[in-house]
């Protein structure tokens, strides 16, 4: 018995299949999700959703941007609407997208540049590239 | 002159040729970007099933539906429209008929003494209004035939921050709906706030499973019920996109047939005129020829030369001068 997983941005699945685990970030923090879980509805925050198939050594790794995730009889669906695969992540744009999202932060220091940059750096380390030094 | 004529035709039949091409080629294009249409219409059904699925659950739950755009305002004092266009025309009726629809809805709220706010999306909505002297309050464009998810939400959060801040009571959304390729329909239909019945309905069924939520539903479905409105609006932009492609494919596709008839019908009277302009120089020739003969004498020169020929005799060599004659003279 394993989880049905459905990983869905607004155009389109991005991800589907049976996997042992799912951990992911909520608001509240990190959640993990096994068969036989309560039925759990929760916001997603800017974080890994870490997926691991069945039968398979390797994760499966995504970059989401806020979203849903629902769990129902071992069923789980993350629904984001700004979400990516570590395998389809352009590594230089993640870079060059950091890059422009620290210099706006320094340069106006508010929430919204903030959160670029913590999507940024979510994005590369889905993409498992260890993000700058002394960027936190 | 006879020959002037048959230029012409040539001149026009080659020009109807021409508009065929361009005809044939974007009927080509809008075929096969339909089925692209269809397929991403498909690809965004599950993340709205699912989204709807997520807030029935909270209603469920007892999430108090206390949202802004779940909640229909007491006195509605200005209606917003929603009108989804293309950015080009080529397509038939698809841009009229959906101005139409949304200005005859208009114009009869207005007759309720309701006021009106345009949010227009295509440049052909966008063109109309302006020109009718309509106050447009916000218009996007160059998206229309492949919209994206950024698209809808640019638009959505338009809507809602107007509706949100009371300068519009109510929305209504003017698209074309895609059914298949044979039919689309056009609907003018309430985007905010949204039908509450489905959600209702389910808070007053109960819980079907006992659910964890994380933060509180209340707060979830605050949430989530903007998410739900953009994918709304994306599924309409997807539908409108789709419908888009088959109109301007059922256009083109009767322009090219038109071409065609053109065409044959052009080729007959030019061949006619061919035909004309070949007979008048024969008659011309042989009347030519004839008035040249009546002044020599009765003598048909034609003739003369070539078959009536006086042969002398069987002598071969006789005939062999004979053809000489014949030849030299």
């Amino acid at each position: 018995m394993s989880l049905q997983v459905e990983l869905v941005s607004p155009e389109r699945i991005l991800w589907s299949g049976e996997a042992e685990i799912v951990i992911a970030r909520t608001a509240g923090g990190d959640i993990a999700f096994m068969t036989g879980h309560a039925p759990f509805v929760g916001i997603l925050g800017v974080g890994l959703v870490r997926i691991k198939p069945t039968g398979s050594s390797t994760e499966e790794v995504a970059a989401v941007h806020g979203g849903f995730i629902e769990v129902k009889d071992n069923r789980v669906t993350v629904l984001s609407d700004v979400a990516e695969l570590a395998s389809q992540i352009d590594v230089e744009r993640a870079r060059a997208a950091q890059r422009r999202a620290e210099e706006a932060r320094r340069a106006s220091g508010d929430v919204d540049s903030d959160a670029a940059v913590r999507r940024a750096q979510v994005r590369l380390e889905a993409a498992g590239v260890t993000t700058g030094a002394g960027t936190h | 002159m006879a020959g002037g004529q048959e230029r012409i035709l040539r001149r026009r039949i080659k020009s109807v040729q021409s508009t065929k091409k361009i005809t044939k080629a974007m009927e080509l294009i809008a075929a096969s970007r339909i089925v692209k249409a269809q397929a991403r219409v498909a690809a965004a059904r599950p993340y709205s099933d699912q989204i709807t699925e997520v807030i029935r659950n909270l209603a469920a739950a007892g999430a108090a539906s206390s949202n802004p755009l779940l909640v229909p305002r007491d006195e509605v004092r200005t209606v917003g429209y929603v009108v989804v266009t293309a950015d080009r025309g080529l397509a038939g009726g698809y841009n009229s008929n959906v101005i139409r629809a949304a200005e005859r809805d208009l114009q009869a709220r207005r007759a309720e003494g309701k006021e009106y706010s345009l949010i227009l999306v295509g440049k052909k909505a966008a063109n109309y209004f302006r020109f009718r002297g309509y106050t447009i309050d916000a218009q996007f464009a160059g998206f229309s035939d492949a919209p994206t998810y950024e698209n809808a939400r640019e638009v959505a959060r338009e809507v809602m921050q107007r509706y949100r801040d009371g300068s519009i009571d109510h929305v209504e959304l003017a698209y074309t709906q895609f059914r298949s390729v044979a039919t689309q329909r056009v609907e003018v239909r309430r985007f905010l706030p949204l039908e509450a019945a489905a959600i209702t309905e389910a808070a007053s069924t109960g819980p079907q499973a006992d659910y964890e939520f994380e933060p509180a539903p209340g707060a979830i479905l605050d949430e989530i019920v903007p998410r739900y409105v953009e994918s709304r609006l994306f599924a309409a932009f997807l539908d409108a996109a789709a419908s888009e492609h088959a109109a301007r494919q059922r256009a083109m596709k009767s322009a090219t047939d038109n071409a065609d008839e053109l065409i044959k019908v052009l080729v007959r009277q030019m061949n006619r005129a061919r035909q004309d302009s070949i007979t008048t120089e024969i008659i011309e020739i042989a009347s030519g020829a004839e008035a040249l003969a009546a002044a020599k004498g009765g003598v048909d020169l034609l003739r003369d030369r070539l078959v009536d020929q006086d042969f002398l005799g069987t002598d071969p060599t006789n005939l062999y001068q004979s053809r000489r004659t014949a030849t030299t003279e």
